[in-house]
C-alpha cells in the first residue's frame, strides 16, 4: 500500500463548491491543503455552463458560468493551494482517510484533518422515471446534451424534445436552437415551471418553444435511434395521463431535465447520516455532518438554484473546518447541540438541521423549498411553540428555494430546544 | 384604444412571483402597464417593450481542434440581433491561445459590442499537482 500522506483540510470536488471552501480555509490560515477533482479541469458544472446570470449576487456583474468559475481558480492559483484534476476518491473512512487514484499518480492515500465534501450532484436519468417504450439512441440527460454541445463541440440531435422544465433543460432548449437544431416543446408534468422565470422568458418565449404544463412524455418510440414521443395531457391532481388527449412528436432527441440528486456514496461510505429530504447530509450550522470533522457543502448538501449561494455556503464549510481543525487537532469530541430544527407544514429540504457550538455568528442562514406554491406566501418560524419570526413574500414556489436569517441571541444562551419552520398562504 | 395601440403581455422576470404584465404601446410611448405588483414590473415592462436586449452566449470554431471555444457579447445587444449575432459568431472562428476576456469579434453587427472569450484555452487546470508527503 502507499505511504500516507497527511494533509490538514482535504476537499473532495473541484467546483464551485471545493474552490470557494479552499480559498476561505487558506484565508483563515490553513496551510495545508488539497482539492481532489475527478474530471480533467477544475470548475465543476460551471464549465459547461456557457450561458450568463451567474456571480449577479457575489460579483455584482452577470457572468457566464465559465467566467465565474475562473474567477475561483484565479483565486486558488493566486494562492498555490494544491489541486489534482482526473483523481477520484475510491474511499472515505469516518476517521477521515482517504484513498484516491489518478492516471498520474496510481493509488493513494491521505489521512485529513478535516474533509470538506463538495462532490455536487448528478441528473435523475431516464429509468428513475419509468416511462415505457423502446430503449433507443437519443435520450439523454439535458446536462449530458450540455456537456457534449459546450465543451465536446457535438451536437446530439436535429428535432429535440424536452422534458421537465428545470433550469438546465430551459437553458439546453436555447442551446440547441443556436446551435441550430429544432426545439418542438418542453413539457412539464406540473403546473408551473421549475425553472427560474428569467429562463422562461430569455429560453422558450424568445425562441417560440411551447411550454407545455400539466403534460409528461408517456412513451417513447424508436429502433436504433429514437423517432418519436407520445406526449399527453395530466390530471392536475393526480398527474395521470388523460385518456385522448396523446399527441406523438416526431423527434430524434429527448432530453430529460427532471431534478438532480446529491452525489453522497462517499459520504455514506464514512458513515454521514443523510436527509430524506435534501438527500444530503444532515449537518449543523457550521455545515458539519453527523461525522466529527467532516464538513459538506454546495449541491452535495442540497440543490441550489444559484451557484452564489454555493460559494456563500462553501465559505462557511471552509472557515468551520480551520476552526475545527485549530481546536481539536488530535481528539474527537461530542458535537455540544444547542437546538433542533424541523420542517413544519408546507416546507421540505430544510438545512440545517441542527445548531450547535461553538455558535459565533449573530444570524444563522437556513435554506428550504415551499412544498406548493403560496401566492402571497407566509413564512412562520416558532421556537419551542412560540412564533420567532413571520415573514412575508410576494410568492412562494418550489422552484425558488428560500433563505432566511434567524437571530442567534436566544439560541446562544441555551434558551430554545427546537425550531419549526412553516410556510402557508399568508393570511393578510 | 387608438388604432396605433398595441397590447403586449410579458412576463416579468425580476422575482419568481414572474407577473403577467400588460402592456399598451402607442408608438415610442407606454401608455399603461398594468398587472405588476411593485416598481420593478413596470421598469421592466418599459426595457422590454422599448429596447428588448440580451447577452448572447455561444461557441466558436477553434482551428485545428474539435473543442469549441466559449463566447459572449461583452454587454446586451437587441433581441432582434440574436440570430444575425449567432451566425456572425458561427461564421468564423479563431487560433489558440485565447485568454479569457479576449476580444474575439469587434463591434459585432456594428452594435458597438464586441464578442469576447469566456474561458482561456488551452485550459491551465488541465494538469495534476503532487503533493509532498
Amino acid at each position: 500500500m502507499p505511504k500516507v500522506t497527511s494533509i490538514d483540510i482535504l476537499i473532495i470536488g473541484g467546483g464551485p463548491a471545493g474552490l470557494a471552501a479552499a480559498v476561505a480555509a487558506w484565508d483563515a490560515g490553513c496551510r495545508s491543503l488539497l482539492i481532489l477533482e475527478r474530471d480533467e479541469r477544475m470548475g465543476g458544472i460551471l464549465q459547461q455552463c456557457i450561458h450568463s446570470g451567474f456571480g449577479l449576487h457575489y460579483f455584482g456583474e452577470s457572468l457566464t458560468g465559465t467566467e465565474y468559475a475562473d474567477r475561483w481558480i484565479s483565486q486558488v492559483e493566486e494562492r498555490a493551494i494544491p489541486y489534482q484534476c482526473q483523481t477520484m476518491v475510491i474511499d472515505l473512512t469516518d476517521s477521515r482517510q482517504v484513498t484516491a487514484v489518478s492516471p498520474q499518480y496510481g493509488l493513494q492515500r491521505f489521512q485529513a484533518g478535516a474533509i470538506i465534501l463538495a462532490m455536487g450532484c448528478r441528473e435523475r436519468p431516464r429509468g428513475a422515471l419509468a416511462i415505457p417504450g423502446t430503449n433507443c439512441a437519443g435520450i439523454l440527460t439535458a446536462g449530458a446534451a450540455q456537456r457534449l454541445v459546450n465543451l465536446n463541440g457535438e451536437i446530439p440531435g436535429k428535432r429535440v424534445v424536452i422534458l421537465g422544465s428545470g433550469d438546465i433543460g430551459l437553458i439546453m432548449a436555447r442551446r440547441m436552437v443556436s446551435v441550430g437544431a429544432r426545439v418542438l416543446a418542453c413539457v412539464e408534468l406540473m403546473p408551473y415551471s421549475s425553472g427560474l422565470p428569467r429562463n422562461v422568458v430569455q429560453c422558450l418565449q424568445d425562441f417560440d418553444i411551447p411550454l407545455l404544463l400539466n403534460h409528461t412524455v408517456i412513451s417513447i418510440q424508436g429502433r436504433g435511434r429514437l423517432s418519436s414521443v407520445t406526449i399527453a395531457q395530466v390530471d392536475p391532481e393526480t398527474r395521470q395521463p388523460i385518456s385522448g388527449t396523446e399527441r406523438v412528436i416526431e423527434c430524434d432527441t429527448l432530453l430529460l431535465s427532471v431534478g438532480l440528486i446529491p452525489e453522497n456514496e462517499l459520504s455514506r461510505s464514512a458513515g454521514v447520516l443523510l436527509s430524506g429530504q435534501t438527500q444530503g447530509p444532515l449537518v449543523s450550522q457550521s455545515m458539519q455532518t453527523t461525522v466529527p470533522g467532516i464538513f459538506a457543502c454546495g449541491n452535495v448538501l442540497h440543490v441550489h438554484d444559484l451557484v452564489d449561494a454555493v460559494s456563500e455556503e462553501a465559505v462557511v464549510a471552509g472557515l468551520s473546518a480551520v476552526r475545527w481543525i485549530e481546536q481539536y487537532h488530535c481528539d474527537t469530541p461530542e458535537e455540544d447541540i444547542l437546538c433542533r430544527l424541523e420542517a413544519g407544514r408546507g416546507i421540505r429540504g430544510l438545512v440545517p438541521q441542527r445548531i450547535s457550538l461553538p455558535l459565533e455568528t449573530d444570524y444563522i442562514v437556513i435554506h428550504f423549498r415551499p412544498f406548493q406554491v403560496f401566492q402571497p406566501g407566509e413564512i412562520r418560524v416558532r421556537a419551542d411553540g412560540q412564533t420567532l419570526l413571520k415573514l412575508k413574500r410576494r410568492v412562494l414556489t418550489p422552484g425558488q428555494e428560500e433563505t432566511i436569517r434567524i437571530p442567534s441571541e436566544r439560541i446562544r444562551e441555551g434558551r430554545v430546544q427546537s425550531i419549526i419552520i412553516e410556510a402557508g398562504d399568508s393570511l393578510e | 384604444m387608438s388604432n396605433a395601440e398595441q397590447s403586449i403581455t410579458l412576463t416579468c422576470v425580476n422575482c419568481p412571483a414572474g407577473c403577467r404584465l400588460n402592456v399598451v404601446r402607442d408608438g415610442d410611448q407606454i401608455v399603461s402597464v398594468a398587472g405588476y405588483r411593485c416598481r420593478q414590473g413596470i421598469e421592466y415592462a418599459h426595457q422590454e417593450v422599448m429596447n428588448p436586449s440580451r447577452i448572447v452566449t455561444s461557441l466558436i470554431r477553434v482551428s485545428g481542434s474539435s473543442e469549441p471555444l466559449s463566447v459572449k457579447t461583452k454587454q446586451p445587444i437587441p433581441r432582434h440581433l440574436i440570430g444575425d449575432c449567432l451566425a456572425a459568431i458561427q461564421a468564423s472562428f479563431v487560433t489558440l491561445p485565447v485568454t479569457i476576456g479576449d476580444v474575439i469579434i469587434e463591434n459585432v453587427l456594428n452594435t458597438g459590442v464586441d464578442v469576447i472569450a469566456t474561458r482561456s484555452l488551452p485550459d491551465r487546470t488541465c494538469r495534476s499537482a503532487k503533493v509532498k508527503a
